[in-house]
């Protein structure tokens, strides 16, 4: 047998001249250079992740990743022009609005004026090229070998860096607005949220772009949660129908910490949302909850990783996806339990209604355990419309899509549901109408 | 008001209904009573429009207009009502989402204009208090976590609300202790009109007792094998359904 050398893809080769012209001008010091470049390494021995990657079988992005899109330029005066209303969907929630066009943060479309007493916003540029101590914060909860993670790490310029102090309570919801303008090219985001000891805070990120411009989104988001915390994390990924989004979030929580993550996926072609949570403490309560909708030949991964390391902790995750079409959807979800986290309460459900025979669904929940006084489970079901359902509602006399819209509607509800901002909550289940009306191929949802 | 004749169904290759001819006149409560197995549900489902039922002969008229090709909602648009023998639990439709949206789609299939919400809730509101139903068990998903009882009060009132020309009542007295009984049977002769028809599917006569009928059928495999008044019944009641189950 030979040693085989696998043949570098187009993509992969456009990616290392990309590394090889725009290191030298990426800010950063000394150790973020390094770090830059051990993450690329990492991706040029291991290539874009395929079908015999486990951790990437269903979502092979050597396959949906044909080609490299040239690393996004800095936006003109024009493209800022054009991202006026970004974020617009959730005007109403009152929060404060932080944009990022192109990758890149835009200082006059965000609100920086009047921060609450002990809140830091920063763009990553700044924090990267003054040498800023949180620059040190960056890459500590990247997970090895994982090849969304290292070239986001290889080309991070710019993000948006929040800093809340101790004790800190910020009541304003922090809205950050990933928004792609113009031409396809690699949009890369990297921003880091620090919520101190018995801070709170609550975070949007919206992805938005035009339908068909086949734009490539790598975003990153390291939340570092404190002792007795409290985090809220929404995310609607609203992405253009022909953009290609990667999106992973690394997140830390302290002992007694509470995060609640809700998220929202109906764009892009082809997307992944991956998290890896570190439960470090002990009593945290952790829930994160999502609803995806695909429809047309939409691909939708959501990956998850929680791992449990104190005592008494519990985690939710709860997926829920809808699909159309020839869409495919995949859950991967996996908890894993240390020897000494002892009476880990952790539970995962994905439950997919499939609203089509060409749809597909792939759910893969996995628990690993080392400790023994743990109560965990987990449950994955795929179903379609029920008939009988249908019928009840039908008989009253709603007609069948305005039926079946109500059932989709009650199914991811219940994840919405849960977010505690009313405006918010809003905001996503409009999405979710704008969804179903764009299914039934009319212009406007009805009330 | 509503007329079958020789009506044929099959599902899955079984036939359920064999020739079945009933004439039901507007103001008319019409008792359908039988064996189990004879087709009582199946005729309730053929009616309102259930997917999976071939309907291979017949015809079924209301107010002279065939309603066989017509999808359930389009039915129900023109009258028809079914109170369900096991109501369906919604999750994550709150009730009254549920009430309004069903009145309103029949209102738009109709060509009426939408009702405003302070006009709807004063509505649900009188009906909903008539069937001790209370404003806490409106909010909740439909059915979800409600009693039997309560489920079958729920029937009635969306019947109220919806005012059907053709309301069928398949076995509603099911699962119903006495006093259930009576706020069902009560909340269904209060919408006993000379321009409505019932058809009351039932097992027992005792569900007769308080909605009283102005003609009783019995069907035996698929078919009316005979018809009389309220006393017919009792008849029944006396002799149970023996000598049926080998008739047509």
């Amino acid at each position: 047998m030979t040693d085989m050398t696998p043949i570098k893809t187009p993509a992969e080769q456009a990616l290392s001249r990309a590394f090889g012209l725009a290191a030298p001008t990426l800010p950063g010091d000394a150790g973020v250079k390094s770090l830059r470049e051990a993450a690329f390494g990492a991706f040029e021995t291991a290539g874009l992740p395929h079908r015999r990657v486990e951790d990437w079988k269903y979502t092979d992005l050597r396959v949906l990743m044909r080609e490299a899109k040239p690393l996004a330029a800095p936006p003109t005066a024009d493209d800022i022009a054009a991202a006026k209303d970004a974020g617009a969907a959730f005007a109403t929630a009152g929060a404060r609005r932080l944009v990022l066009v192109n990758g890149s943060f835009v200082a006059e479309l965000s609100e920086l004026a009047g921060l609450e007493e002990g809140l830091t916003i920063l763009p990553l540029a700044r924090v990267l090229g003054e040498g800023h101590p949180l620059s040190s914060r960056l890459g500590s909860l990247a997970p090895q070998g994982n090849a969304a993670v290292d070239l986001n790490t290889a080309f991070m310029a710019d993000g948006v860096v929040v800093h809340v102090a101790a004790g800190v309570k910020i009541e304003r919801p922090l809205l950050i607005v990933s928004r792609h303008v113009g031409a396809a090219t690699a949009d890369v985001t990297r921003s880091l949220v620090v919520v101190e000891d018995d801070a709170a805070l609550t975070l949007i990120e919206s992805f938005e772009g035009p339908d068909g411009v086949d734009y490539q989104t790598n975003s990153a988001l390291e939340l570092s949660i404190g002792r007795n915390a409290s985090v809220e994390l929404i995310r609607h990924q609203a992405e253009g129908e022909s953009a290609l989004h990667l999106h992973t979030l690394m997140a830390e929580a302290g002992a007694h910490a509470t995060l609640k993550g809700c998220t929202l996926t109906t764009g892009a072609a082809v997307s992944r949302q991956q998290a890896a949570l570190a439960l470090n403490g002990d009593h945290i309560v952790a829930a994160l909850r999502g609803t995806t909708l695909l429809r047309g030949r939409q691909h939708g991964d959501t990956t998850l990783l929680v791992e449990h390391k104190g005592t008494h902790c519990e985690s939710r995750e709860l997926f829920r996806t809808v699909l159309d079409g020839t869409a495919h959807g995949v859950f991967q979800g996996k908890i894993i339990v240390a020897a000494d986290a002892q009476k880990t309460d952790g539970r995962m459900a994905s439950n997919a209604l499939v609203l089509s025979d060409g749809a597909e669904m792939d759910n893969k929940p996995e628990l690993e355990i080392y400790a023994d006084d743990v109560q965990c489970g987990h449950g994955a079901t795929v179903g379609a419309l029920d008939e009988e359902l249908l019928f009840y509602l039908e008989a009253r006399g709603i007609p069948e899509a305005e039926a079946a819209a109500l059932l989709i509607q009650s199914f991811v509800g219940e994840i919405i549901d849960q977010v505690e901002n009313e405006a918010v909550r809003d905001a996503l289940m409009a999405g979710v109408m704008r969804w179903l009306a764009q299914r039934a191929g009319t212009p406007q949802a009805r009330g | 008001m509503l007329e079958i004749r020789n009506l044929h169904a099959e599902v899955e290759d079984r036939k359920i209904l064999n020739g079945l001819n009933l004439t039901v006149s507007a103001g008319e409560v019409a008792a359908i009573m039988g064996p189990n197995g004879s087709g009582k549900s199946t005729l309730s489902y053929v009616l309102s429009g259930k997917p999976g039922y071939t309907i291979t002969d017949g015809e079924v008229l209301l107010n002279g207009e065939s309603i066989l090709d017509m999808p359930p909602d389009e039915r129900a648009a023109k009258g028809v009502f079914l109170a369900f023998q096991y109501p369906m639990e919604v999750p994550g439709v709150a009730t009254m989402t549920f009430l309004k949206t069903a009145m309103n789609a029949q209102r738009k299939h109709r060509g009426e204009p939408e009702l405003t919400t302070p006009d709807f809730m004063k509505l649900v509101k009188a009906e909903a208090d008539a069937l001790f139903i209370k404003q806490e068990m409106l909010r909740r998903p439909v059915n979800v976590g409600f009693s039997g009882g309560e489920k079958k009060r729920n029937e009635i009132l969306q019947m109220a609300l919806l005012q059907p020309k053709l309301a069928i009542l398949d076995e509603t007295d099911s699962g119903l202790d006495i006093d259930a009984l009576r706020i069902v049977s009560d909340g269904v002769n209060r919408l006993r009109r000379a321009d409505r028809a019932f058809i009351v599917i039932t097992h027992y006569q005792r569900l007769l007792n308080h909605i009283v009928p102005d003609s009783v059928h019995v069907m035996s495999k698929g078919r009316i094998v005979r018809s009389g008044g309220k006393e017919l019944a009792l008849e029944l009641e006396a002799n149970g359904y023996r000598d049926y189950q080998d008739a047509a």
